[in-house]
């Protein structure tokens, strides 16, 4: 699932833009928002996603639960989990 | 005397114009300093090459923080660490704490603003970039703002101040910027101790806790530091002062920083106040009283020239140490300025704070050499409230902070400054206040103003603080060892008794600004 960045606890400090690996992260507003299109929550290229990470207050980018979940990306995440899962 | 006292006048109301003038009696104690003048005087025991690049720099030289003001632009507002002592979302307007800010600026925007301060207060000497995260978590930002500011303003010193974690990764780039000072931030050499001043770190693209942050900290650190010595670039050592956490431990740091190369160290108290919102002031962990801040600060003082006069500045500062002229250049107002930089008249108005500067050492010269032979046990602390220049220029209830210097038959020697919130307001002097005052400068024996009121004189007096106002408008240590020596007669006469102080209150809160 993509990632979001809530706002209203957003201190616009710009950790996060310039590591997000899809250049996803943008400045709008006094506050920076992922294009949800874009993010893959870093699969493919860091062990967890970098807007998280980095990000200086606890709980602001987090997990977008009213998007659709972004399959290829997801599948790609854990495969040893996934084939797990199907073996049950 | 009455030279100095006439010179004194013609200073301030200079000072008041915003420019400065000469007047005969301005010339005559400028020749009576020109043996001093150039020579070697506020050096202390620094190699003369290192002393040549800090006499000017405020922030670097004691001297030069009453004469040399510093700015900072918060061009870099991402970091890559959390310190429990941080919180750089809450802002209060006359608040002096690191890592506040009341607007970001773009590199553009930041010279702009760099050309406009340096046209409007030509002693204004140092450009520093010190957050408010970390320069170098943002080092697109901070190198472009230097590059811009040195090809636009080349006369001005660029230092930047970090906590060390990308050091080693910029140490080209610094190198070949030309950037005359590093500052680092460092609160531990030991990862235990810093696991409890670091909640985590962001490093190759991971988050780190606990100890293994601390130890990739610390490592980064101390690298960053040995490469900038090796280098030959000026590194100073900043540390915060933790009580039960790092205090006794900042000695090791102390020794730590001092082999790795670095010439300043500056030890400076927690600001853990519970409404800045911060990790340690909602936990309750105090910060240092003055006595023990002075104690650490001693008995580092043997192992690396310790710093005293830091006012642990917003990032977004600007003017002498200790004064915040930040609002004059907000980002609407810099652009309507018409800035014309103008590099003689800089020039020209830094050779006049450099006479004033001599006079002020020459006087303090005879002051001590009237006092050499006298012999007494006797050391105490006064409190000196100044809006700079060296001068005893400032109302008991219009100071911001009062300046401490420790007294003894070898002189005066600053030993820190003591913020307060500004007794008078409208006119009007508020009770809560004055006691305030009296508690952040209980450990002093007397207190110099250029003026003060009937109420809090009988109060100070009542309290065994002696107000102190024939000084007024003179040379600071000059006037402080006058004193002194009057004193040191008093008590041989038996007129009075010398006693021990007792300690003082760092102040933890918000600064309130006079109305």
């Amino acid at each position: 699932m993509p990632f979001k960045i809530i706002s209203s606890q957003c201190t616009s400090c710009s950790a996060c833009e310039p590591l997000c690996p899809n250049v996803a992260i943008s400045e709008k507003g006094g506050s920076f928002v992922i294009e949800a299109a874009k993010c893959t929550e870093c699969v493919g290229h860091f062990d967890e996603p970098q807007c998280a990470a980095a990000c200086p207050v606890d709980n602001t980018c987090v997990v977008d639960t009213s998007l659709p979940r972004y399959q290829g990306a997801s599948l790609k995440r854990d495969p040893h989990e996934r084939h797990a899962k199907s073996c049950c | 005397m009455n030279a100095v006292v006439e010179r004194g006048k013609h200073v301030k109301a200079a000072m008041d114009n915003g420019r400065m003038m000469q007047s005969a009696a301005c010339r005559a104690s400028a020749k009576s300093a020109q043996a001093s003048y150039g020579s070697q005087a506020g050096q202390g025991d620094l190699p003369t090459e290192v002393w040549k690049k800090v006499k000017n720099h405020p922030c670097y030289s004691e001297d030069a923080h009453h004469h040399y003001a510093r700015m900072h632009v918060a061009v870099a507002p991402a970091c890559n660490i959390q310190c429990n002592y941080c919180n750089r979302k809450y802002d209060c307007a006359n608040e002096s704490r690191p890592g506040v800010v009341s607007e970001k600026l773009t590199p553009e925007q930041a010279v702009r603003k760099v050309l406009a301060v340096a046209t409007t207060i030509p002693q204004m000497t140092v450009l520093g970039i010190a957050g408010p995260g970390d320069p170098l978590a943002n080092p697109a930002k901070t190198f472009k703002t230097f590059e811009l500011v040195a090809e636009a303003a080349p006369d001005i010193k660029l230092c930047l101040s970090t906590n060390g974690l990308a050091l080693p990764d910029h140490i080209d780039t610094i190198a070949r910027l030309k950037i005359d000072h590093v500052t680092i931030t460092i609160n531990m050499v030991d990862p235990e101790i810093g696991a409890k001043i670091y909640p985590w770190i962001f490093f190759n693209h991971k988050r780190y806790t606990g100890i293994d942050a601390a130890r990739i900290l610390t490592d980064r650190q101390l690298q960053g530091l040995e490469m900038l010595s090796e280098r030959g670039i000026l590194c100073k050592v900043n540390s915060v002062m933790i009580p039960n956490i790092n205090d006794d431990h900042l000695i090791e740091v102390n020794k730590a920083v001092k082999s790795r190369g670095a010439f300043l160290h500056n030890i400076m108290p927690l600001i853990s106040a519970p409404e800045h919102g911060t990790v340690f002031g909602l936990k309750g962990q105090r910060g240092p009283t003055a006595q023990e801040l002075k104690a650490l600060q001693d008995a580092c003082g043997g192992e690396l020239k310790m710093m005293r006069h830091c006012r642990q500045c917003r990032a977004d500062a600007v003017g002498l140490l200790g004064e915040d002229r930040r609002a004059e250049f907000t980002t609407d107002q810099v652009m309507k300025m018409d800035v014309q930089y103008d590099l003689e008249m800089r020039k020209a108005y830094q050779e006049r704070v450099e006479h004033e500067r001599a006079a002020k050492v020459a006087a303090a010269q005879n002051e001590r050499a009237e006092m050499s032979g006298e012999m007494s046990p006797i050391t105490l602390l006064v409190a000196v409230a100044t809006k700079g220049s060296g001068l005893i220029n400032e109302h008991f209830g219009h100071a911001k902070e009062f300046q401490v210097y420790e007294l003894s038959t070898s002189g005066a020697k600053f030993v820190g400054h003591r913020r307060v919130d500004v007794y008078c307001q409208s006119g009007y002097g508020e009770e809560d206040r004055l006691s305030a005052i009296m508690r952040g400068i209980h450990d002093c024996h007397a207190v110099f103003i250029s003026k003060i009121g009937g109420c809090p004189k009988s109060n100070l007096i009542k309290a065994g603080i002696e107000p102190v106002d024939q000084y007024a408008y003179e040379f600071i240590e000059k006037s402080a060892i006058a004193w002194f020596r009057s004193y040191l007669d008093k008590v041989k006469r038996g007129e009075i008794q010398h006693v021990q102080r007792s300690d003082a209150a760092i102040r933890q809160g918000s600064l309130i600004s006079a109305g």
